[in-house]
């Protein structure tokens, strides 16, 4: 049973391979030394981050299987076509998705030393925050637009669930800029690590896929 | 990679001044005595509401003196109304499973010990810790607060089955702001465990020491993993059923109330809503919860019993691989609280056979246990004697599992006095065992002073005595016919049970009050008990290799090397027949002396 040893062993770094630029893990700048990077990857956010969307995953799950049974079980639901503004907030937000990972890249750059001159650091995090702020901008619209048509939350089961779901989302895009704005504080401070911005961008692609999720729920069972 | 930097992220400066250190503390180990101290807090409440209810059920319209103080609607003349039973009843159930069972084993020894026994100073994430911590006691007091308002907390018991959850005050006492209170408590109750989560899950996979490779973690930590990863998944399900209750109370909508209902001869405005929906996603979560509160216990009984055995399990993998599979299976089993819903029957074959299937893995890990402690010079104190009464008690409470699990008998027995009987003993008594076990033997580690052993043992047999009092006869009560959840027996075929309920009455109160020598013993050792040793149980894994009580930062500013796995018991080294995991001895052991 025993197994003594002289030496402790290397616990196995978690993430294997070596790092390759654009990867998900240990993104390095061109040419840069990825030695540089590893040490700004304390893992205990890059995990927490799946944890998060592990559990957001889950809720929306628990919902999505409340929509599906509440439709299948009564006679009472009555569909409405979605707002037009929806997909054009889908494109805002995929494309502060873009603009998160052009930002990611050039601060990967940044960290490794290679700033590009005359460029703030933030540009394309402040960006990214603006289509952000657009996206649920434009999520109240569409609600103010269902309104003015007399769909309101208690309307019927079609609408609440409308409410709920997209509700539910803005409520969590709302953490995710709150999270932009975490990092560009870090940022601004110089105290940005990299876990922290993968994390955060981590989270905001999850909403945004999680948008578009919910855009093709929303369109088939409504 | 054994970063630096992973371990710098979880580092803070010590607090200064008292409400840092002690009440908004980032320490770990502070929140986990405070989870202790509210599920201690939770237990002594949800024991008197028992108390109440017992009295009322053994004799009916019992005048319990100055019941009226706590509500004078629900106990005019200090005589229990039936609906406020069952208020009691619900309060009683929540406050048990939720603020003690799933607080208690998982979050508060838990928070204490998981990072000491990977060697970590702290959780990666400490304000989420704190937040956690801080908003678990908020859910607490909204859930207690409802004693106080409008017409006083839910009647719908702890699963608050719908449609009566959802249709408003119509349904009776309580039904209305009560209910919003309970989902809000319990919603409120997600977030805090969600986060706790969350650090648990982080700090296991990457706060562990060098030399710390996950099979060298302690079955404790081990079981804390697991159940954080159930908890993941169920309060994350959970949450979103209780703001879906709220919503059809204060927004109007109908997810829970179906159409055309009729409650008092008023038509509800609600409409089409699904009543077994609720069912679904309260089970999904409600099944893994039990094990949620059981696994931890597992971990404890494990650890101590290997301790005080002074040698490992026959299979230290197996355990792990058992409570691994719980924790998988028990999502797959929870429709077997449904096979009387009108759900279909083939889904009651289908939730049946799983079932029956997570048996298995809970019966190898008693298999276990018992083989183990065949033939060991087992050391007789209070932490295993309380851990052998685990296994008795899941045992015992495991055994009635098997007839509940085939629907075919379930019809019969659903429901009635059967089923309490079973999931008392099976899931509370077991886990309350279990955070006794865990009390007795940490406690000198958390506080740096000894238990006194002969009030322990004193407790330890009342208790077992008491509960196997209070819990069996459940059992035959339910075989008899007697339904639960009635607040008096008036049918003439329960007539000759009553002497029965007297019987439980006077056991729960009895044991009710030996809980009170646990109480003393845990004060006055808290600032009189005998100073504790660092090591007073000769224990192997990284918390016995701290100072008692533990600094700041866990290890004093070095943190341990990890060179053994986390039983080396009936070895020889310097220290005697075991060697910690942080000694970086080299040892003989009795096997390779052969």
């Amino acid at each position: 049973m025993a197994t003594t040893i002289h030496e402790p062993p290397e616990i196995e770094p978690r993430r294997r391979g070596e790092p390759r630029n654009g990867g998900w893990r240990n993104l390095v700048p061109a040419n840069g030394d990825p030695r540089v990077v590893r040490d700004y990857s304390p893992p205990p956010a890059s995990t927490g981050i799946w944890v998060v969307v592990y559990a957001i995953t889950m809720t929306f799950a628990a919902l999505t299987s409340a929509l599906v049974v509440r439709k299948g079980s009564s006679l009472d639901w009555q569909s409405f076509s979605l707002p037009p503004i929806l997909y054009l907030n889908t494109a805002l937000i995929l494309c502060s998705s873009v603009t998160l990972e052009i930002a990611r890249r050039r601060l990967a750059t940044f960290m490794g030393g290679k700033a590009i001159p005359g460029e703030s650091p933030a540009r394309w995090l402040n960006i990214t925050l603006v289509f952000g702020l657009l996206f649920v901008t434009g999520q109240y619209v569409a609600w103010s637009r269902l309104r003015a048509e007399g769909l309101y939350l208690a309307t019927n089961p079609s609408s609440s669930f409308f409410y709920l779901l997209t509700g539910a989302h803005v409520l969590h895009v709302l953490g995710g800029l709150v999270g932009l704005l975490y990092v560009i504080g870090k940022l601004r401070k110089s105290e940005l690590r990299r876990s922290t911005l993968d994390a955060a961008s981590r989270y905001w692609h999850f909403v945004d896929i999680l948008w578009v999720y919910l855009l093709v729920l929303l369109w088939m069972k409504l | 990679m054994h970063d630096v930097s992973a371990h710098a992220a979880q580092h803070h400066a010590p607090p200064q001044g008292f409400i840092r250190k002690h009440v908004f503390s980032l320490d770990h180990k502070v929140i986990g005595k405070q989870y202790y101290a509210l599920a201690l807090v939770a237990v002594f409440v949800g024991m008197v509401l028992s108390w109440i209810m017992r009295l009322h059920l053994g004799w009916t319209n019992l005048a319990i003196p100055g019941l009226h103080l706590l509500s004078k609607n629900g106990a005019p003349g200090d005589i229990m109304t039936p609906e406020y039973y069952l208020q009691l009843m619900t309060m009683h159930g929540t406050i048990m499973v939720f603020f003690v069972l799933t607080t208690a084993p998982f979050a508060a020894f838990g928070n204490f010990f998981l990072p000491i026994q990977v060697g970590a100073e702290d959780m990666p994430f400490p304000r989420f810790n704190m937040m956690s911590f801080w908003v678990t006691f908020v859910a607490f007091l909204v859930l207690v607060s409802s004693f106080f308002v409008g017409d006083g907390p839910t009647l719908g018991g702890w699963t608050q089955y719908a449609p009566l959850n959802a249709v408003g005050s119509v349904g009776g006492p309580g039904e209305g702001l009560g209910v919003v209170l309970w989902a809000a408590s319990i919603a409120i109750f997600c977030i805090g465990q969600l986060l706790g989560s969350l650090n648990f899950i982080t700090t296991t996979l990457d706060l562990r020491v060098k030399g710390m490779s996950l099979m060298r973690l302690p079955l404790t930590a081990w079981a804390w993993f697991i159940t954080s990863c159930m908890g993941l998944t169920a309060f994350a399900v959970l949450m979103p059923a209780c703001i879906l209750v709220i919503l059809d109370h204060v927004a109007g909508t109908s997810f829970f109330v179906p159409s055309n209902l009729v409650i008092n001869d008023q038509l509800q405005p609600h409409s089409g809503g699904s009543t077994l929906l609720w069912q679904h996603l309260f089970w999904f979560f409600g099944h893994p919860e039990v094990y949620i509160a059981i696994v931890p216990g597992m971990g404890i009984v494990s650890h101590i019993l290997i301790t005080n055995m002074r040698r490992p399990l026959l299979s230290h993998r197996v355990i792990i691989g058992c409570m691994a599979a719980i924790g998988i299976l028990s999502y797959m089993v929870y429709g077997h609280h449904m096979f009387v819903s009108g759900m279909n029957p083939f889904s009651s074959l289908a939730f049946s056979f799983p079932t029956l299937v997570i048996t298995i893995p809970a019966t190898i890990i008693v298999l276990i246990w018992i083989g183990s402690l065949y033939g060991s010079r087992l050391r007789i104190n209070t932490a295993s004697l309380f851990a052998l009464g685990f296994i008795s008690m899941f045992v015992s409470g495991g055994v009635s599992g098997f007839f509940l699990a085939q629907p075919s008998i379930d019809i019969m027995l659903h429901a009635t006095y059967f089923v309490v009987g079973h999931f008392h003993m099976v899931m509370a008594v077991a886990a309350i065992f279990g955070i006794f076990a865990a009390t007795y033997f940490w406690f000198p580690k958390m506080t740096g002073r000894m238990m006194n052993e002969t009030w322990g043992k004193v407790h330890f047999w009342l208790s077992f005595v008491g509960a196997y009092c209070i819990f069996m006869p459940f059992h035959y009560l339910g075989i008899a016919g007697n339904v639960r959840r009635y607040q008096a027996f008036v049918n003439e075929y329960l007539q000759p049970l009553i002497p029965v309920h007297k019987f439980i009455t006077i056991a729960a109160i009895a044991t009710g009050i030996a809980q009170f020598i646990f109480l003393y013993n845990l004060i006055h050792s808290r600032f009189w008990g005998k100073p504790a040793p660092d090591n007073p149980w000769e224990a192997t894994s990284l918390e016995w290799s701290t100072p008692t009580p533990p600094p700041f930062d866990n290890f004093g500013g070095k943190l341990p090397v990890v060179y053994h796995d986390p039983y080396q018991y009936g070895v020889q080294s310097s220290t005697g027949d075991y060697v910690m995991q942080a000694s970086s001895e080299q040892v003989v052991t009795e096997h390779e002396e052969k």
